[in-house]
């Protein structure tokens, strides 16, 4: 490992005076929250910032309700703290995504505004040696012919097929979350949509954040429907897995019909990734099971497989079908068991 | 604490791991030591033309950078299969050349691990690239047939011929890495010309004479040390290529040396096992009967080694058949050389062998169960030789019992459960009977205190206590009145742990000097007054020291045993044909929609002669059947084909069971009686667990879903149509 030095801020105003950028335009500056990303990425030599600047003692944590639905969670939370928050468990689709994320090790110290932006486990990338366009601008990506099974099928392009591999991210984002940053520059508001951004011809950047861009809240609002809604996350094992594809899915139903639906696919795309023209085509149909496949289909139209990851097509709209279908059969107060 | 022979005794050194207090051959301090650091290849097949290391040598602390460049002088030892005791029949830093992707190239040696890693990651090497042939099908590599591995019997053709019914099917089993919790780790102290080497070993006699071969010292210079094994499975019992460059590099530096390999480097530097593509074809009559059977499979090896585990023997000798013919191809690539990992031979061909024995029984439209019952034999079919012992239906009807299968419905799909497609599938688990000479020494005092000393090994798989519950029963004391110590190569030499050898050997031996101490006490175990005994004998304390070979060893077995030879006899022998034999059913369920496979029920019932320690035993069958599960349902290394790389070396993306993937799990055990296979009468049992799990779960996946799947492991993506 390469020697860096450990800053230990006590304020958001310290924190952003003294970070380093992480390396590469958009990957923001170089802090540590839980560390479960950026550590492994410094240990395997894919990141090599000089110093890291802990968040420990400058984030808030906790979740605080202002009544008309909306939601304001410090950037501190940890991912276990909010899986078990009473308003993330009325809308199950928040909790749900954290709690079936990582381990209960790793979600007793990771933190949501580290969890937003976790980075891709594409192998190529990870192994600091293939050619990689999001490691290494213009060295290419070994990954479209390669071992892909994880990666992704929406929103790819010929410099990189890497997945967005977080769940909880596809949760927020059906609930128009807004996230508050502060910078060097002060401070600003960030649309959670427009965080991420596809890889299109310069993968490396990922998000819109500045080298010294803090997360210091996310906001959202929560409507009172939302208490039918779910995370259905397919995976190779029953715990511990990075989703093959998931589906979050919230539904306001007037008997069977659709008054509002919201969806978001994960697991397949490169980016947190809602289906807005899904979601409108949704609304006013019944919801019949012929109606979730078809927003299945039109859900991943444009998908592209790259090989062995073709089957997260058909895959995936059968998730989206089944998450419909799920949310569908919930009573208003009960939450879809599962395992855990 | 009570209880001797069968009783489910706790783990006598359980408290001590729990604690913390047992040492794993990492944990041991050594005085001022140096740390090593591997430097693994990024090519899969070429040259190493240059290596600059004036960065690396400049980070301080390096004291030496060891390669083809400055090579540590080794000795090629060979590997187990040509009488030595390696993972590999060559010597790394022999040769500029690269011979697989994540070939150990280089090995730094620094004052702490930091300076030895970032030394490690400033080396620079250039290379003259080939293109790499890894995996089967890539152009360039070369399959050797092995006719001496080929078993037959009868008219091959003939018996197809007359069949009623015929299937000819292929089958294709994926590579798997070792993953124990305890990584792979060396350190080596010298002192003048004596070698003390802490490293995790399943077999500690032959790590002493195997790392002083390539070392060119007599083996009695070698003392090596292991007394608690964080998980073996084989991938532990033969002499890692690091071992040697260790203490090779300490003899050079004067210092000792520690060196911890990553979980990555674990994937590419030590064995694992390999993938398989095996061909099976049945003959049968109208009612079942097998007449013809024949299974062929294709391993891959490395270039440079010859290594197959050829399950097919075994496979032969499962069922009755009129004519039968086998046989292996060896498949050389561009890959490390693989290695023994749970139940070798077994596990990938019992995948096959139960997989094609269950598409007959759909083709015959016959209960599976029944089929196997219609080819129940007594003695194998190749040369006619009779079981010791062999209760595989027992083991049918009782798992079968517990199971529920009277319920069973073949039609596929027919026990849906709303959005879920479930299974019920069987097959059979078996696995040879096989021992090794061993010695041992047994020390009793007047208090009643016994000590009982044999290099053995205990890799998490009860042997301390299974090994005292023997000589408590032998002295007649309880188990809390007797100590063992294992796993260190100055004790008597035991056997490898390996082959499910262990247990059966330890006790026969340890019965043979219990018994001379009873002798020469003048007394026996049922009526043992210890304090009186030892007044009569004029002494306060006695030992014994004994030998055992098993029956049809070698005749120079006895002296092999102080030579590090491994000497492992049994299953297929020439009187007798000896098995552990079981039965395992599975229930999946399936989602209708996105297809991901769970398995809520898995049932094994066992027969392995006299069972020593029913909770260790449970264990042992228990661990096997969920790896079993894995097997089935999640590992695979995944090798990149272009160069070799291992693509998933990590824990997290190399798949294996965790708790919620088991649910209801349960082992049972057919009591059975067995006088034939050795004095104690026991089968080896650490391995038979895994074997038979994933054709069970294969099986139930095609009542499920009416998709025959035939390889492993069945993902998601094999149950949905893509396009
Ligand atoms: C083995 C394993 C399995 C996993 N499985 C899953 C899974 O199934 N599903 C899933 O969703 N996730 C999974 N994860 C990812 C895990 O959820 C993330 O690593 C974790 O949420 C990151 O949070 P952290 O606080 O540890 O972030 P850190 O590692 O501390 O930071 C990550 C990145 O975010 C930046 N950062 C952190 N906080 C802020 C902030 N407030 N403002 C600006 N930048 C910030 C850091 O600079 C860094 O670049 C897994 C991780 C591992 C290691
Ligand atoms: S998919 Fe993206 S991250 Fe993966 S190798 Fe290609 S460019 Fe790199």
């Amino acid at each position: 490992m390469r020697p860096f030095s450990f800053r230990r801020p006590g304020s958001p105003e310290e924190a952003v005076a003294m970070v380093e950028p992480m390396g590469v335009a958009g990957q923001g500056g170089a802090f540590h929250a839980g560390g479960t990303t950026v550590i492994d990425l410094m240990k395997l030599h894919v990141l090599h910032p000089p110093s890291l600047t802990d968040l420990g003692d400058v984030l808030e944590r906790g979740i605080e309700e202002t009544g008309d639905g909306t939601l304001r969670v410090g950037a501190g939370t940890t991912m276990a703290e909010a899986a078990e928050h009473p308003a993330f468990l009325r809308a199950p689709v928040l909790s749900e995504a954290l709690w079936k994320a990582a381990s209960a090790q790793l979600r007793n110290v990771a933190t949501l505004g580290g969890n937003l932006l976790q980075r891709t486990r594409c192998p190529y990338f990870r192994d600091n040696v293939s050619a990689c366009n999001k490691r290494e601008p213009g060295s290419g990506c070994a990954a479209k012919d390669g071992i892909n099974r994880l990666l992704a099928v929406l929103g790819t392009s010929e410099e990189c097929i890497a997945n967005y591999p977080g769940d909880w991210a596809n949760a927020l984002i059906l609930f128009d979350a807004v996230l508050e940053t502060r910078s060097g520059e002060g401070g600003r508001e960030i649309a959670f949509d427009d965080l991420h951004v596809l890889p299109g011809e310069d993968p490396a950047r990922e998000t819109i954040l500045g080298d010294d861009e803090l997360i210091t809240a996310i906001r959202l609002t929560v409507p009172d429907w939302a208490g039918r809604s779910v995370y259905t996350k397919v995976r190779d094992r029953d715990s511990y897995a990075f989703a093959l594809t998931s589906a979050a899915v919230a539904l306001d139903l007037d008997g069977e019909t659709v008054r509002e639906a919201r969806l978001a696919i994960g697991g397949a795309a490169t980016v947190p990734w809602r289906a807005r023209e899904v979601e409108d085509w949704l609304q006013g149909q019944t919801l019949t099971e012929d109606v979730a496949v078809e927003a299945g289909r039109r859900a991943f139209e444009g998908a592209q497989g790259w090989g062995e990851n073709d089957f997260k097509i058909p895959l995936g709209r059968d998730t989206v079908a089944r998450g419909l279908m799920e949310a569908k059969a919930m009573t208003p107060e009960t939450n879809s068991g599962d395992s855990q | 604490m009570t209880g001797r022979i069968g009783a489910a005794v706790s783990r006598i050194e359980g408290r001590k791991k729990v604690m913390g207090e047992a040492r794993y051959a990492a944990d041991f301090a050594v005085p001022n030591p140096l740390y090593a650091h591997l430097v693994t290849s990024t090519i899969g097949r070429g040259t190493i033309t240059a290596i600059d290391d004036a960065d690396a040598r400049a980070v301080p602390g390096v004291r030496d950078i060891y390669s083809h460049a400055n090579p540590l002088g080794l000795t090629p030892d060979g590997m187990m299969s040509t009488g030595g005791h390696a993972q590999q029949g060559w010597e790394p830093f022999d040769a500029p050349d690269v011979r697989f992707y994540g070939e150990t190239i280089a090995m730094v040696v620094a004052d702490d691990i930091l300076a030895a890693r970032e030394a490690a990651k400033r080396l620079r090497f250039t290379y003259s690239e080939e293109t790499p042939a890894p995996v089967f099908g890539a152009e360039g590599v070369e399959p050797e047939e092995l006719p001496d591995d080929a078993l037959s019997s009868g008219d091959i053709e003939a018996a197809m011929q007359a069949a009623a019914q015929t299937l000819d099917l292929d089958y294709d089993t994926a590579a798997n890495t070792h993953n124990a919790m305890e990584l792979f780790a060396t350190t080596a102290q010298w002192s003048g010309e004596d070698l003390t080497v802490y490293v995790p070993s399943q077999w500690v006699e032959g790590f002493r004479v195997g790392i002083a071969n390539e070392l060119g010292i007599a083996p009695e210079r070698v003392h090596v040390v292991s007394p608690y094994v964080g998980g073996g499975f084989g991938g532990k019992g033969s002499v890692f290529t690091f071992t040697p460059m260790v203490a090779a590099a300490s003899k050079r530096l004067n210092r000792p040396v520690k060196l911890y390999v990553t979980r990555e480097q674990g994937f590419t530097t030590a064995s694992f096992r390999a993938e398989t593509q095996q061909s099976i074809r049945l003959g049968a009559g109208a009612d079942g009967r097998l007449t013809g059977f024949e299974h062929t499979g294709r391993e891959l090896s490395s270039r440079t080694d010859t290594y197959v585990v050829n399950g097919a023997e075994a496979a032969a000798r499962m069922y009755h058949a009129d004519a039968v013919r086998t046989g292996v191809t060896c498949v050389h690539a561009d890959r490390q050389t693989p290695g023994f990992m749970r139940a070798p031979a077994e596990t990938p061909y019992f995948f096959a062998l139960e997989s094609a024995v269950d598409e007959l029984a759909r083709r015959l439209e016959m209960d599976p169960v029944e089929l196997r019952r219609t080819n129940d034999i007594d003695a194998e079919p190749v040369n006619g030789v009779p079981y010791t012992s062999r209760s595989l239906m027992e083991c049918y009807d009782m798992a079968g019992e517990a199971f529920g299968w009277s319920d069973y419905d073949p039609a596929v799909g027919s026990m849906r459960d709303g959005d879920w497609l479930v299974g019920w599938g069987c097959a059979t688990a078996a696995y040879p009977t096989q021992m090794a000479p061993c010695s041992v020494r047994v020390h009793l005092d007047r208090t009643g205190r016994a000590r009982v000393m044999v290099a053995s090994h205990d890799l998490g798989t009860g042997a301390y206590t299974v090994i005292a519950q023997a000589a408590a029963e032998g002295l007649g004391l309880e188990v809390d009145r007797v100590d063992v110590e294992l796993g260190d190569s100055r004790l008597p030499p035991g056997t490898i742990a390996g082959g499910s050898v262990s247990t059966a050997s330890n006790v026969s031996v340890v019965q043979i000097a219990c018994e001379r101490i009873m002798q020469r006490l003048g007394t026996t175990p049922g009526e043992i007054d210890v304090e009186a005994a030892f007044n009569a004998f004029g002494q306060a304390a006695i030992e014994e020291y004994a030998e055992w070979t098993p029956r049809g060893s070698q005749k120079n077995a006895r002296r092999g045993l102080y030579r590090g030879q491994v000497g492992i006899v049994g299953g297929a022998e020439e009187e007798y044909t000896a098995f552990a034999f079981g039965a395992e059913y599975a229930e999946v369920r399936i989602n209708r929609w996105t297809r991901e496979i769970r398995v809520p029920r898995l049932y094994g019932a066992f027969a392995a002669g006299r069972i020593m320690n029913e909770k260790t035993a449970t264990s042992q069958y228990l661990g096997g059947m969920v790896w079993g599960l894995g097997h089935a349902l999640q590992e695979k290394t995944e090798i990149d084909p272009r160069t070799g790389a291992v693509m998933n070396d990590n824990i997290s993306e190399y798949i294996v069971p965790v708790n919620a993937d088991i649910v209801d799990i349960r082992a049972m055990m057919v009591p059975e009686e067995d006088t034939l296979v050795n004095p104690a009468g026991v089968k080896g049992i650490g391995e038979i667990g895994i074997v038979g799990t994933a054709a069970a779960i294969a099986n139930a996946v095609y009542h499920a879903t009416g998709i025959r799947v035939r390889h492993v492991p069945i993902r998601v993506e094999d149950l949905i149509e893509t396009g």
